[in-house]
């Protein structure tokens, strides 16, 4: 087991410097140059001087050749200095943190309501025996992956806050400000948990141990609920990163509809700024949350499904959980 | 004595106030006319389309910075928006030199600065050299504004003279502008990245009592403030007990929260949105941008745009009404000039820009460019076709473009579209790499003539010099005279489309969305917002 945590942490950090490096060169690459549109002042329409954008490239350390600015980036990241908003002034990390956990609450608030959306939905539909509720059931979680969310969130604005005016419109804090963002969050995230797990419901209802028990005499909810249910839910448990991932990317939107603070609106606003440092230092963070939430899936993995360490680890071998995940992130 | 004066001053005001009031008129009615007298209290709660930049008035570039960063700092002048014309705020009053190096401020006595430290002549040598060191990256209009300063002299308490080492007759303008705004010496003291963080220091009817970066920005009004410049509607503090600006990027969420009393007014209400504003008693307050409107800036190195005749030719070929009214809508106007018509020294040149494609057509053929078998004309294998560099920053720009690029055909002129994201389009332009690039710029003065076409400035048409244009350019720089600097700047506007630098489109407005309740809501002569005179009625 401890060579088990020592590899993977191993590579978490391995992942971390790859998303660091990677995201460097790419950034570094792009055409424009993040002084010149600092220096623009809002397309101002005055002659850029040459003088000051080369003070100010000298500032940022942007004229020196590109392996030393990263391997200084690199030094300095490692101590947990991600340098200066090149369009603010301010620190990175302060940036970054005073964003994290506005979008921390709207994150779980919504992980919450979809899966308890998500679950409650993959189990009507694989317990109903009525054809027709069992095909709309169904029908719901690719909807709720296609409807796109920025729509999602007006049409909740329009009804609970321009109409009923039930809940702010804007840069809401607390449960009442958190709640519409959080459900508009949830709707695709909690569509792919149900997709997942209600695949892993219907594959796990026709393992030959449930007709077992229902020969025996049980009833189809026990048997859902003691035999099936915890296999059945390896998958959906499987597909963590990338629900953490969908939670990261919708953010943008939904933070940018309810213009509340967060990681979101940060991303949005560095990204056209072209403030690098800034982006990067949204990366790192997101793919820190990336390995934790792997990593912390990986350890709790054996606890669920003590066959896995019997075998060494999930990634030995893919188990039939991962194989369910897979199939149905490619349909999605 | 003292009082004497100050309530000769108070007369005066009132007499300028009145006056003032009387030449707005308009854009201070509102429905129904059952406002009664302003009445003082309440907070404005103001929606942005964008988050402000920085809280620094010295380095406000966008016009959502500016709308919060002008209410906290007043400035030595206040420009009329109705009449162009420089009147005093800080400054009573002011001489200029014969040659327009020289420039003497006479301060109003008795005015403080928010920390409670007084404006003197130190304060106006200390903002204006805190700009000089912000320099062109941090505030690129501020040190444009103050090119070739020398310094600024402290005559007495009251009275500074503000020296440059060429003619700079712009600068009696830029004088009324937020970059060169007055600040006490608690913020331009600071270094350039600590003045960003909400806690400047002005003379202004509002000061900063929230920042938080991104979010939000909250103004409380200023006790005791009895400064205003000639050009406000009343005298003493502001009608508003404070501001509560948030930002709200999505245009849908602006407009339905000011529908359902979340807000009192909004940036940026966009064409489709104003039934349903008006439904709800809602009104759309416009204002054109003064400056360079929208139009096509050509790269004379490249291309077929190097022949004159071509670059020529696409003025008439251009149905600027249609492109008002397909697109925009009844608060936007045509381009009539290379200046819009609310700036100072504006000529129109309508006529020059009728539709005409039989006139561009016939400017082709002379100049040799065959139409060939689609249509589209050639010259000695040279297809006439280019590719317009823009940006979404005005969301109209595409949908004009996509219409301009009809027009164009019918003449036999390909135009191709180059969508890009701001930062690239900036970073094209400043490479010159485009054949023709689609932007404008505001500024309530003819100099912007000199910034975007001099051939010093930014000059983005990469032109070699024309002496006619750029001896007019230069020259009203010179001009303390203002008919005198009118005539070379009118010369200027006619010279850029004698070259074919500039193809006007359509004029940029400010559209503002205003609760029936929010009342006054004032347009300063650059179109960004001057909350002193608004008030709040029914709340």
């Amino acid at each position: 087991m401890a060579r088990y945590v020592a590899l993977r942490v191993l590579q978490a950090i391995w992942v971390l410097w790859a998303a660091f490096s990677i995201s460097f060169v790419v950034l570094y690459l792009l055409p424009a140059d993040p002084v010149s549109i600092a220096a623009d002042g809002g397309g101002a329409g005055t002659p850029v001087d040459k003088a000051a954008i080369a003070e100010l490239q000298a500032r940022y350390g942007l004229d020196r050749p590109l392996w030393d600015q990263y391997t200084t980036a690199l030094g300095n990241a490692i101590r947990g200095d991600l340098g200066l908003s090149i369009s603010t002034g301010r620190p990175v990390t302060e940036a970054v943190a005073e964003a994290v956990p506005a979008t921390l609450g709207l994150a779980s608030l919504a992980l919450l309501f979809a899966t308890l959306g998500g679950v409650t939905l993959a189990f009507a539909a694989t317990y109903t025996r009525k054809p027709w509720l069992r095909n709309l059931l169904a029908a719901l979680p690719p909807l709720g992956v296609a409807v796109p969310t920025f729509w999602t969130g007006l049409l909740l604005l329009q009804v609970f806050s321009f109409h009923w005016r039930l809940a702010p419109a804007f840069g809401g804090q607390g449960l009442r400000g958190t709640v519409l963002p959080a459900l508009t969050l949830a709707i695709p995230i909690g569509a792919v948990i149900a997709q997942v797990l209600a695949a892993g419901l219907e594959s796990t209802w026709r393992q030959p141990f449930t007709e077992v028990a229902l020969a025996k005499g049980a009833s189809r909810w026990w048997v859902q609920r003691k035999h099936v249910a915890r296999p059945a839910s390896l998958p959906a448990f499987t597909i963590a990163g990338v629900l953490v991932g969908n939670l990261l990317a919708g953010s943008v939107v939904v933070e940018t509809v309810f213009a509340r603070a967060g990681v979101g609106r940060l991303t949005q606003t560095s990204v056209l700024a072209q403030d690098i440092p800034v982006v990067q230092g949204i990366v790192l963070l997101t793919s820190l949350v990336f390995v934790a939430v792997n990593l912390a899936v990986d350890l709790l993995y054996p606890l669920l499904d003590p066959r896995i360490a019997a075998r060494g680890g999930r990634s030995g071998e893919a188990t039939e959980a991962e194989d369910i995940a897979e199939e149905v992130l490619v349909r999605v | 004595m003292i009082r004497t004066r100050r309530r000769i001053l108070a007369l005066v005001g009132a007499l300028a106030a009145t006056s003032a009031l009387a030449a707005c008129g308009s854009d201070s009615s509102a429905p129904g006319g059952d406002a009664g007298p302003p009445r003082p209290g309440g907070t404005l709660r103001y929606g942005l389309s964008q988050a402000p930049t920085c809280s620094d008035p010295a380095q406000a570039g966008t016009n959502q910075t500016l709308y919060v960063a002008r209410q906290i700092v007043d400035s030595l002048t206040d420009q009329d928006p109705q009449t162009g014309r420089i009147e005093p705020w800080l400054a009573r009053s002011w001489e200029i030199s014969p040659d327009a190096k020289v420039f003497t401020f006479h301060l109003a006595d008795g005015v403080t600065f928010s920390d409670g430290t007084p404006l003197t002549a130190d304060s106006v040598r200390n903002t204006f050299d805190s700009v000089q060191r912000l320099g062109a990256v941090k505030s690129p209009l501020g040190a444009s504004y103050l090119t070739n300063y020398v310094g600024t002299t402290v005559v007495d308490r009251l009275t500074a003279r503000v020296e440059f080492s060429r003619p700079n007759a712009q600068f009696l303008q830029a004088s009324s502008t937020t970059q060169l705004g007055i600040l006490a010496d608690a913020t331009t003291a600071k270094p350039a990245e600590q003045r960003c963080l909400g806690d400047n220091i002005g003379s202004g009817p509002f000061t900063y009592a929230g920042w938080r970066q991104d979010q939000s920005a909250t103004l409380a009004k200023r006790i005791g403030y009895h400064w205003g410049s000639a050009v406000f509607a009343h005298r003493g503090e502001a009608y508003l007990d404070g501001i509560e600006f948030t930002v709200v990027p999505e245009s849908g969420v602006r407009t339905g929260s000011l529908v359902s009393g979340q807000l009192d007014a909004i940036s940026d209400a966009l064409p489709q949105d104003v039934p349903q504003l008006e439904a709800a008693g809602a009104r759309l307050l416009t204002t054109v941008n003064p400056g360079v409107p929208f139009g096509l800036q050509a790269n004379v190195t490249r291309g077929p745009l190097r022949d004159p005749a071509v670059r020529k030719a696409l003025l008439p070929a251009i149905d600027r009404k249609q492109l008002v009214d397909t697109v925009l809508g009844p608060q936007f106007n045509a381009a009539s000039g290379p200046l819009a018509s609310t700036t100072p020294g504006f000529q129109d040149f309508s006529a020059r820009l009728a539709y005409d494609p039989a006139a561009a057509k016939g400017i082709l053929d002379q100049a040799g460019w065959v139409p060939g078998g689609d249509g589209i004309r050639a010259k000695n294998g040279e297809r006439l076709s280019f590719s317009v560099l823009f940006s979404q920053a005005f969301a109209g720009n595409q949908a004009i473009l996509e219409l301009v690029q009809q027009q164009l055909r019918q003449v036999g002129v390909e135009l191709k579209l180059d969508l890009v994201s701001s930062p690239e389009s900036t970073a094209r332009q400043n490479a010159k790499d485009f054949d023709i690039t689609y932007y404008n710029t505001t500024r309530a003065d003819g100099d912007i003539l000199r910034s975007v076409f001099g051939v010093e400035g930014r000059n983005l048409n990469a032109r070699e010099r024309i002496p006619a244009l750029d001896d007019a350019l230069d020259g009203q720089l010179g001009a303390v005279d203002a008919a005198a600097r009118t005539a070379l700047i009118r010369t200027a506007q006619e010279q850029v489309l004698e070259a074919g630098l500039w193809i006007p489109t359509i004029e940029l407005s400010q559209a503002i969305g205003a609760a029936a309740n929010t009342r006054d809501l004032k347009f300063e002569a650059s179109a960004r917002l001057q909350f002193f005179d608004t008030w709040l009625s029914g709340r």
